[in-house]
């Protein structure tokens, strides 16, 4: 493998976190606005909050790390990317500012009227965000977005019928996601009445994503047929397992079994993610710019690995207590009243 | 290889007024958020002082400092995270021209710089909420990776704006990079004055910002102990870098004077170069002379070379296109420089009455004064960082790329500005309000055992 390529798979190691860890908060927000009113849905809030609280400004730093690494090793992929699609890029960036404040600045807030703001903020937010970059996610994919500055177009390089299911699919994602994992945690803080209200609302999301997906077949086929083709060959072992692994965490959550629920939600995630990349594989900005020819200079590269490589030394372990910490607040604190 | 390259300089201009929005809605966002990450640089500091005394005397009223002082820490880093990552998005969204051809050859310390973000937040995660789940020396612990990442990534985001002025560690063929060297790059010679700078004004805003709150409080009549030492700590650490700071200030005058003469010439106002060049402080640019300012003669010689005769590099070096604009330059360097001054008057006042007697000035000018030094230091931070950006111009890349080459082509960023420009507004409202609210408020912000109780009730 060359050097170029090992950036690559890390940087999309990267990616895969980012959806795996900041798509479950996201999901977390989304739910926080179908959590009912204010006083019914207290407790679920005080679920969620107590989730995501201690791990997000973390889970979040995965965004920045890809951003680094994109511009680093493949500068003018991120030049035309950005520059392409500001548009959505802007309004994703908007929305990070207002969820991440929001988020915090709620825990500060003491009267239920600037709960309710920060809250809204922090919900509304939370769904725009995945949106707009599921959408980018689209562009790419279906090669609207060409090699250099503003050289693709401004507006229906991410108002068209990819972009829009790439958005509508990475918000279902992330409330899937959310869904499994709060379902376990409220078992775990010991409260399975909150369990069965995710469970129900979980169930209709899986239900709802299988039903967009397979939609999302026949939009790819007509309008990205570059995509669709490599989805259908190259990637297609992985499309396949995401599709099962999908369908089995719907049936275990209707059995309740949290724990393999989340595992199989996340492999799904998973699967998705590295069967668009194979699909696409070496090319990174379609129809033809391959990573090879994107790459930065190879000392770049290798300094930038290297910085990488002790920067996970350092982080591995400091996650793993960080983890532990918040299993242990979740567990002490116990039931959100 | 060098082929599809070319598509990244080859794009059409950007509309001057697109170019203009793009400039502001860069100083806006980096403006605000250079205050956030000096707090982020420097509260750490604070907090862990002040724990550590806390644990030392057992005095109740440092712990209870050190929790609230913690509490704003949590709130703030959120908001210093997410104007960070703004910028990270800025810098592609809006210079796509400099990213896309030099993105590779600073790309070194910001890589590094993630790998110290994560630190710092998973750190600051473990530290907030183990308060009462470890012993208190572990819990101190775990707080110091917090300052010493935070620190290091303000010394790394540094070294990318350093190279920026002094870039080093690539050669250019027809516009393409080649040979890039990353190591040479990231420790350019601008690194040295420039992170020193930055780190040691990091430390002052934090410290004159809180001991400013307290100092409020001691005005409205809150004369506790509990005020008193809320106020002495953050002062003191403040006040001790101060003079330090105008030492760092006056080696970094003397590098930019070899790295980037004009940016100095516009700095001082200088327009003929010579011997025997005079300081300017204040004044009026008219034309290519600055009028009605106060000249210190021979200032300026002395300054950068320790003699009367050392020639200055005025702005006449340079055609008219290649200089910076001059007014805003010099404004914005006098700015920083009279703040330096008087933020040193402000902490020589307290030094010797406290030498003297071990209180406070009485004079309640003192306390007036210390309740607006954090506002000295950060005009003092935003002007120094006008003298470094703008008397950057019309470069971006220092000497290889100019900022109407650095900008998006795409139509419309103007647009993108205004939104841009009200989110900041609502945000700067909204983050005041906040931290209003946690002074009042006993809430924790991460909350512990002993604190169920005391969650709000629905009204
Ligand atoms: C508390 C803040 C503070 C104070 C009191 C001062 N400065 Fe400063 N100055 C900064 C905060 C700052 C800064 C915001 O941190 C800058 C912007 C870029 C940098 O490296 O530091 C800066 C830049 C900066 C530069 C430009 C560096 C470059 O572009 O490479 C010079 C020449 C000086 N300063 C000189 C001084 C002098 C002679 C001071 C004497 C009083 C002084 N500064 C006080
Ligand atoms: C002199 C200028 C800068 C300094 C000293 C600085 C320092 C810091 C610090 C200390 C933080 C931690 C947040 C906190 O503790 O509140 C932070 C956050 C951040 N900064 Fe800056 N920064 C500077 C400029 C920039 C620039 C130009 C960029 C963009 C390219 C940037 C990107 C970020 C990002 C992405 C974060 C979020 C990290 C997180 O989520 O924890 N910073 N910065
Ligand atoms: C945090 C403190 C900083 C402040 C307050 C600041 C301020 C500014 C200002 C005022 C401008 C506009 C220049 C003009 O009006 O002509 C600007 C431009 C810019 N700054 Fe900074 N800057 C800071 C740090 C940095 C850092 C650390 C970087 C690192 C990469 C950076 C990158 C840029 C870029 C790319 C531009 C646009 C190009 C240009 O106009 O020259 N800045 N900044």
């Amino acid at each position: 493998m060359d050097t170029a390529r090992i950036v690559l798979v890390v940087m999309w190691v990267g990616i895969t976190l980012y959806a795996l860890l900041a798509g479950a908060d996201f999901g977390g927000g989304a739910w926080d606005l179908l959590a009912g009113r204010s006083r019914t849905g207290m407790a679920r809030r005080g679920l969620i909050e107590r989730s995501i609280g201690p791990v997000w400004e973390a889970n979040h730093v995965w965004l920045i790390f890809v951003l680094v690494l994109l511009w680093t090793a493949f500068s003018g992929v991120f030049a035309s990317v950005m520059s392409t699609l500001y548009i959505p890029l802007t309004l994703a960036a908007i929305g990070i500012i207002a969820r991440g404040t929001a988020f915090a600045f709620r825990k500060a807030a003491t009267e239920l009227w600037q709960r309710r703001l920060f809250g809204g903020a922090f919900a509304v937010s939370s769904v725009l965000t995945p949106f707009f970059l599921g959408t980018a996610a689209g562009a790419i994919a279906s090669g609207r977005v060409p090699p250099g500055l503003a050289r693709g177009d401004i507006l229906t390089s991410w108002l068209n019928p990819t972009s829009l299911l790439g958005g509508v699919l990475a918000v279902m994602v992330c409330v899937y996601l959310a869904g499994a994992y709060l379902c376990d945690d409220a078992v775990e803080a010991g409260r399975p009445d909150l369990a069965e209200w995710f469970r129900v609302r979980g169930l209709v999301a899986a239900v709802l994503i299988g039903a967009v997906a397979l939609g999302g077949i026949a939009v790819l086929r007509w309008d990205a047929p570059g995509l669709f083709t490599g989805l259908t060959h190259r990637g297609l072992p992985l499309v396949v397992a995401g599709a099962v692994l999908g369908v089995g965490s719907l049936v275990l959550l209707w059995r309740r079994v949290y724990p393999l629920v989340r595992a199989t939600a996340m492999l799904g995630v998973i699967t998705i993610l590295w069967g668009w990349a194979l699909a696409q594989f070496p090319v990174m900005l379609p129809p033809s710019l391959t990573y090879r020819q994107a790459a930065a200079e190879p000392s770049v590269l290798t300094a930038t690995l290297v910085v990488t490589a002790i920067g996970a030394a350092l982080i591995a372990p400091s996650m793993a207590w960080l983890l532990a910490v918040q299993r242990r607040a979740l567990r002490d604190t116990g039931t959100p009243e | 290889m060098a082929t599809w390259q070319s598509v990244l300089a080859a794009a059409g201009p950007a509309t001057p007024a697109d170019l203009v929005a793009a400039r502001t809605q860069m100083a806006l966002s980096l403006g605000w958020h250079i205050v956030l990450a000096c707090l982020g640089v420097g509260m750490p500091a604070l907090m862990l002082i002040i724990e550590w005394r806390g644990i030392r005397t057992g005095d109740a009223d440092y712990t209870r400092l050190a929790r609230q002082w913690a509490k704003a820490i949590g709130v703030l880093f959120a908001a210093g995270a997410v104007s960070g990552t703004i910028l990270s998005f800025e810098l592609g969204l809006l210079w796509p021209g400099m990213m896309g051809t030099y993105g590779q050859v600073i790309g070194l310390p910001f890589a590094a710089e993630g790998i110290a973000f994560f630190i710092e937040a998973i750190f600051l995660g473990i530290y907030l909420y183990a308060w009462d789940r470890v012993p208190p020396r572990a819990h101190l612990l775990s707080g110091i990776p917090v300052l010493v990442a935070g620190t290091l990534s303000a010394f790394l985001v540094v070294c990318a704006n350093a190279w920026m002025n002094a870039p080093r560690g690539f050669a250019l063929r027809d516009g393409v990079v080649n040979r890039v060297s990353p190591w040479r790059a990231m420790f350019n010679p601008a690194v040295p004055h420039e992170t020193l700078h930055m780190i040691v004004a990091a430390f002052m805003v934090a410290g004159f910002l809180v001991a400013g709150v307290y100092a409020a409080g001691m005005l409205r009549g809150h004369r506790d102990r509990y005020h008193l030492l809320g106020f002495l700590v953050p002062f003191t650490l403040a006040a001790v870098f101060t003079p330090i700071q105008i030492l760092v200030g006056d080696f970094a005058g003397k590098r930019v004077a070899t790295l980037q003469p004009t940016k100095l010439a516009a700095a001082e106002a200088l327009f003929r170069t010579g011997a025997g060049a005079p300081l300017s402080v204040g004044g009026i640019v008219t034309g290519d002379r600055l009028r009605y300012s106060i000249e210190i003669p021979y200032g300026l010689s002395l300054l950068v070379g320790h003699n009367p005769g050392t020639v200055v590099q005025g702005l006449d070096a340079v055609p008219r296109a290649a200089r910076p604009p001059v007014m805003i330059v010099h404004l914005a360097f006098d700015m920083m420089v009279g703040m330096g001054f008087l933020l040193l008057l402000l902490s020589a006042w307290l030094g010797y009455t406290w030498w003297r007697r071990r209180e406070l000035p009485r004079s309640p000018w003192f306390l007036r004064a210390a309740a607006l030094s954090g506002v000295f230091a950060v005009v003092a931070v935003e002007a120094g960082w006008t003298v470094t950006e703008v008397g950057r111009q019309p470069w971006t890349v220092y000497g290889h790329l100019r900022t109407s080459d650095a900008v998006n082509p795409a139509p419309g960023l103007w647009t993108g500005f205004v939104v841009v420009a009200l989110v900041y507004t609502v945000l700067t409202v909204v983050t005041l309000y906040v931290m209003r609210l946690i002074r009042w408020s006993e809430r924790p912000v991460a909350p512990q055992e002993r604190d169920r109780t005391r969650e709000p009730e629905p009204s």
